[in-house]
């Protein structure tokens, strides 16, 4: 919770303020029985009904001013728990952002949903609690207290044991359900996880008729929550009863020690009454607080699950200083280059070297799971060599500012991801301030402006979550002219025309062929896609089998023969021949 | 008019809330009965506390035995009260936390039946918004109402009772002035309900571009879009952040509201009381009682003025789960529909139109003939209608009109649990459940044994890879298969379908991210697969196209031409287009 404080720095005049206000409406209550007793004492016995008018006025008065207090206390409150809340998403989001790829795979999406959504919330409700309560109550449990010690010191001890006791005790309960809230969250992270499995699987999930059992699994998963949420409420259940009879314990204690007092003569039946209402006052602050704790404990859970996040440093951090080297020979370098995942046992790529002069083409080719996606996702620095040092433009991509290093790079993905929005959105993702011309010779080049131009509002025709309304061709080449619209030093294709149908394949080829400067890395299992690349990259297993030309691998290398003569040998009918 | 609709949708809601209670009567009741003996100790202690007191008179004259008999008294009510309390909250958790439970238990129930229309057209964040964030803001309204509205009411009824013992008149300006407070806070109450269901709907929003873009974190990162995203973000945040001030502060003045209304009656009470006293009607020490009960009486009007606030975000959240439970389903199996076992696999197609949107034609008179054991490729350019007719044999969408028939019968009078296990289908886009390897391979065949499942693994050349993982079968993989490469889980997906052979099989581009070598050597597997089982291939590969009984080639939603390989060639067609042009010199 401690290092979310600094969350509120903007808004200390608010929370300065808030609890002041609190406390003067407080203190104005305070005012309310002397008043009272006022018109008891001098009007009724003196029959003034003037005076009993004139402090009837007051009264309203008091009350006026309380109300005032108390909604700009409100107020005051409201704006800083629901600004620090704001600042704290934006935090959170903005440290998201900078997690790399291997963060990314072990935390999950659903539990940084609910950690930016339901934990920010409690935070935000505890915090404006607190706002609230956080000095009225202490205020008028310490304020009980004193006048209780001005009346009688000995009898008064009893407040001295009572208050300490009472602190314990919701210590000791808040102790014991803070963690169990932390496990409310995770239960809640596992029911959010099923939610979302459902919506993005729901196809496979109908295929195989597992409508059923996701049902169990998401009701076995809720009923955890509910179970684990009666436990913690059982235990935070006992806060008020438990407060409630030390409360009264002490008042028992207070009568009987009254009793002595009064019996041996050093205070009176009067103080004894005062001493009780004291008590009583206490017990209804208490119970006040009580609630608060509640509150407080929930957001205690929650800051720690958002700590967690914060907690999280990414692992790939751009150096803040560019060396600048203008010359250089290799667009892209390998050097010894060693890869090994977390939580994986064997190394997915090893000791891998090559280097691609600028405006070459690179084909990448090699079985599945062999290592083509991770060489090019450490390309922008994706994840770390965990061996040997990868280098652009002749500088440690370690040495490069994380940004520079990106912008350099259009980057197609297996997966065609498109957001919701616009076309025209989608494609300045590549190029914020992309002109239509620039979008369209994009669109060309990818071959994706004739079916652009076939909808109804060419470039802002809306794209849904996910591109589920365009077909997966049509999200391959929007992704690719995406990363075309860039206009990037370094194109990485990662396997990204693979649900295009060979004229649209073949066309694409033709026309990144134009784009002289580009260096370009293709995936592919294909080799006709990459058969005239500059360089072929054969892979298995995570090692460089053999590079060259498509020519030269024809002739040396068994592996690519094999993989070119079964794709040619079945599609092309002996056709090379 | 608006605000009239939307006080019958706050009813409705709060109708639908109880409904929901029901189950939970017998804890409704315990909850009451409970609030009551809590609130009878707690009004009594103060009456014994008083008569212990008046056996303290003065110097020499205090009653110890008579004491010692009260306190007793007194810590046996304490200690009944604070059970009986703690039994109320154990019961008021039952029933709140039963409640979302069956809430969110419907909801979820419901997301298997939604039609994929509606799923397909609906931001998925703003569904698990619903479900998650809006389901617990209501948990909590509904047990901070359990909890002090019966002890509130019951304190309310217990106060009247011991003031009317007093003076009848004096209560009854009590009485009248009192629900002055609870007119102000239903005043609030109706204006802030919308300012929380404002609250709500932003917040939904907020999530749906959290979900979507941390979702897809890895392509925001290639772009280097985290800045834009943030602003993006930002815009969003600051809109939550005015709706949230909004209601929360707005809300939160019904209690100082009510506490001012509340001081009125007390200076009321005190000016009656000072004019009744005067003229001899009351005493001074009644008077003094008087105005601690008419403090006390008020005292549960601002808790349940606050529970009303506090229940208006309740109730707009509940609004939105039930609005989403309320959603129409897809049309439910017929009573009649029948079971298809050990389908044969002739599928008849005709006359069908379809089309996503009404206004925007897609598939039109679409006729199709396809017999038991035949291999269909379809091609085409992509957006042809390739992955739509998959949605229409798999009745994940219903034809607009004419008719899906397999073995002879309309596949609406087809159960879809029967239907969908008679295909297997693997999907370009490959989709992993959080689980083990051995789990997701098991999903189409729970009971297959481990000598099965290892051998669907082999034969779709699976099994050496996950040999090579950590656990092997029983590693764990993230809900998006974490770093395991798209092929890897291409792979899986077809030792998936291995597993449970069903009769027909729909494979859209299940190969494509598998590299041809593996492709091959899975090829006889797949063909045996095929063997005697209808199948629907979408390829772009030619090679697993050419030995088709039939080819389909698609465009704009039609079929063009229809035959063999060979025929198609020879009819120098479209096809024949599609197919040179992998010879076209680069």
């Amino acid at each position: 919770m401690k290092s979310l404080m600094k969350y509120l720095d903007d808004y200390k005049k608010e929370c300065i303020l808030s609890p002041l206000f609190k406390l003067l409406e407080a203190t104005f209550e305070l005012f309310v029985p002397l008043v009272m007793a006022a018109i008891i004492d001098i009007g009724i016995s003196q029959k003034d009904k003037q005076y009993v008018f004139r402090m009837c006025t007051i009264l309203i008065v008091l009350g006026v001013v309380g109300l005032v207090c108390s909604i700009t206390a409100q107020y005051f409150a409201a704006k800083a728990a629901v600004g620090f809340s704001a600042k704290l998403r934006h935090s959170l989001f903005e440290h998201i952002g900078h997690l790399s790829y291997s963060e990314l795979d072990t935390l999950g999406t659903s539990t940084l949903i609910t950690r930016m959504t339901n934990d920010v919330n409690q935070v935000q409700n505890g915090v404006n609690l607190v706002l609230r309560l956080l000095l009225r109550s202490p205020f008028v449990v310490l304020g009980a207290m004193i006048m209780a010690f001005t009346i009688d010191v000995k009898a008064a001890l009893v407040f001295a044991v009572v208050i300490p006791v009472l602190c314990i005790v919701v210590f000791i309960i808040m102790f014991m359900s803070v963690p169990m809230y932390e496990v409310v969250q995770n239960k809640l992270d596992q029911v959010l996880t099923t939610t979302r499995q459902n919506l993005t699987g729901v196809r496979v999930i109908r295929a195989f008729n597992k409508e059923k059992d996701e049902k169990k699994t998401f009701d076995r998963r809720n009923r955890q929550l509910t179970n684990i949420r009666m436990y913690v409420g059982r235990i935070s259940g006992m806060m008020n009863p438990v407060t409630y009879c030390i409360i009264n314990i002490g008042i028992a204690a207070l009568i009987y020690a009254g009793a002595f007092r009064t019996d041996a003569g050093d205070i009176t039946q009067g103080e004894v009454v005062a001493l009780v209402n004291y008590m009583s006052q206490i017990l209804v602050e208490v119970i006040k607080l009580a609630n608060l704790i509640i509150t407080v404990t929930k957001a205690l859970a929650s800051a720690k699950r958002i700590e967690e996040v914060f907690d999280t440093e990414p692992s790939i951090v751009g150096k803040s200083v560019i060396k600048t080297k203008r010359q250089f020979e290799y667009a892209v370098e390998f050097n010894r280059v060693s890869l090994k995942y977390k939580n994986s046992g064997e190394e997915a790529l090893s000791n891998i070297s090559f280097q691609v002069k600028p405006g070459q083409t690179i084909g990448i080719i090699g079985g599945t799971g062999c290592g083509k996606s991770s060489i090019v996702n450490m390309i922008p620095r994706f994840y770390d060599a965990t061996k040997g040092e990868v280098r652009v433009n002749g500088i440690n991509v370690k040495h490069w500012q994380t940004d520079q290093l990106r912008d350099l790079i259009g980057m197609v993905m297996q997966k065609s991801v498109l957001f919701r929005g616009t076309i025209r959105d989608n494609l300045r993702w590549g190029k914020a301030d992309a002109t239509d011309e620039e979008m369209y010779r994009a669109l060309e080049i990818a071959q994706a402006r004739e079916f652009v131009d076939a909808k109804e509002h060419k470039l802002d025709e809306m794209i849904e979550q996910g591109g589920k309304n365009l077909s997966g061709g049509q999200r391959q080449r929007l992704a690719i002219a995406r990363a075309i619209v860039k206009q990037p030093s370094i194109l990485i294709l990662d396997d990204s025309a693979s649900a295009l149908d060979f004229a649209t394949d073949a066309k694409l080829r033709k026309s990144l062929s134009q784009l002289e400067d580009t260096t370009i890395f293709i995936v592919s299992q294909r080799t006709s896609s990459i058969r005239h690349a500059d360089h072929i990259i054969v892979l298995d297993d995570g090692k460089i089998v053999m590079t060259g030309t498509h020519e030269e691998l024809l002739e040396n290398c068994d592996e690519y023969k094999e993989i070119h003569y079964s794709q040619v040998s079945k599609d092309e009918e002996g056709g090379v021949a | 008019m608006k605000q009239n609709k939307e006080k019958t949708m706050r009813k409705d809601t709060l109708k639908t809330v109880l409904h929901y209670t029901k189950r939970y009567r017998i804890y409704v009741l315990l909850s009451f009965v409970l609030a009551a003996v809590t609130v009878a100790f707690t009004l009594y202690i103060p009456i014994l506390i008083g008569d212990a007191i008046d056996f303290i008179i003065g110097k020499g004259n205090v009653d110890f035995d008579g004491i010692a008999a009260i306190l007793k008294k007194i810590l046996l009510f304490m200690v009944l009260s604070a059970i009986a309390q703690w039994l109320m909250n154990l019961c008021n958790n039952k029933i709140t936390y039963g409640v979302v439970r069956d809430i969110r238990h419907k909801a979820f129930a419901k997301l298997e039946v939604l039609p994929l229309s509606y799923i397909d057209s609906h931001s998925h964040g703003d569904i698990v918004s619903r479900m998650i964030t809006d389901a617990d803001t209501f948990a909590d309204g509904l047990l901070m109402g359990f909890t002090q509205l019966f002890t509130g009411v019951i304190t309310i009824l217990g106060t009247l009772i011991f003031m009317l013992t007093i003076n009848a008149k004096i209560t009854f300006v009590v009485v009248v002035i009192t629900p002055v407070s609870l007119l102000a806070a239903s005043f609030i109450a109706k204006r802030t309900y919308h300012m929380f269901k404002l609250q709500s709907e932003t917040r939904g929003k907020q999530t749906a571009f959290i979900d979507e873009m941390i979702g897809n974190q890895k392509v925001v990162k290639a772009f280097g879009h985290e800045d834009e995203n943030l602003k993006e973000f930002d815009e969003i945040n600051e809109e939550l952040r005015k709706s949230s001030l909004k209601a929360i502060f707005f809300s939160s003045t019904t209690n100082p509201t009510t506490r001012f209304v509340n001081s009125l009656v007390y200076t009321g009470v005190g000016i009656t009381g000072a004019l009744i006293a005067m003229s001899n009607g009351i005493t001074v020490g009644q008077l003094s009682c008087f105005l601690s009960y008419a403090n006390q009486y008020t005292k549960p009007f601002n808790e349940i003025s606050g529970v009303i606030t506090e229940l208006q975000n309740a109730l707009a959240c509940a609004a939105r789960i039930f609005e989403f439970i309320d959603e129409k389903p897809q049309v439910p199996d017929k009573e009649n529909a029948v079971e298809l076992n050990n389908a044969e696999g002739n599928i008849r197609i005709e006359r069908v139109d379809f089309s996503y949107v009404r206004e925007k034609k897609l598939i039109q008179n679409l006729n199709l003939k396809v017999n038991s054991g035949e291999r269909v490729a379809i091609v085409g350019p992509t957006g042809c209608g390739k992955t739509t007719i998959i949605n229409l044999l798999m009745r994940f969408y219903d034809v607009d009109k004419g008719s899906i028939k397999v073995d002879h019968t309309d596949i609406k009078k087809i159960t879809r649990s029967s239907l969908r296990s008679s295909y297997g289908m693997v999907l370009q886009e490959t989709w992993l459940k959080e689980g083990t390897i051995r789990e997701n391979l098991l999903m189409g065949k729970p009971d297959a044994t481990e000598q099965e499942m290892i051998e669907a693994a082999k034969a779709s050349h699976a099994h050496s890879f996950i040999k090579r993982l950590k656990d092997g079968y029983d590693t764990y993989i993230t809900e998006d298969g974490g770093s395991l490469s798209q092929g890897q889980k291409q792979l899986l997906c077809i030792a998936r379908v291995m597993l449970c052979l069903p009769p027909m099989l729909i494979l859209d581009e299940a190969t494509s991210s598998i590299d041809t070598r593996t492709e091959l050597k899975i090829q006889s597997a797949f063909a045996k697969m095929m063997e005697g089982r209808t199948s629907f291939i979408v390829a772009h590969r030619l090679s697993t196209i050419k030995e088709a009984d039939m080819i389909l080639v698609m465009k704009d939603g039609n079929i063009i031409e229809q035959g063999k390989h060979d025929e198609l060639l020879k009819e120098n067609g479209f096809y024949a287009e599609l197919y040179n042009s992998q010879f076209e010199k680069v």
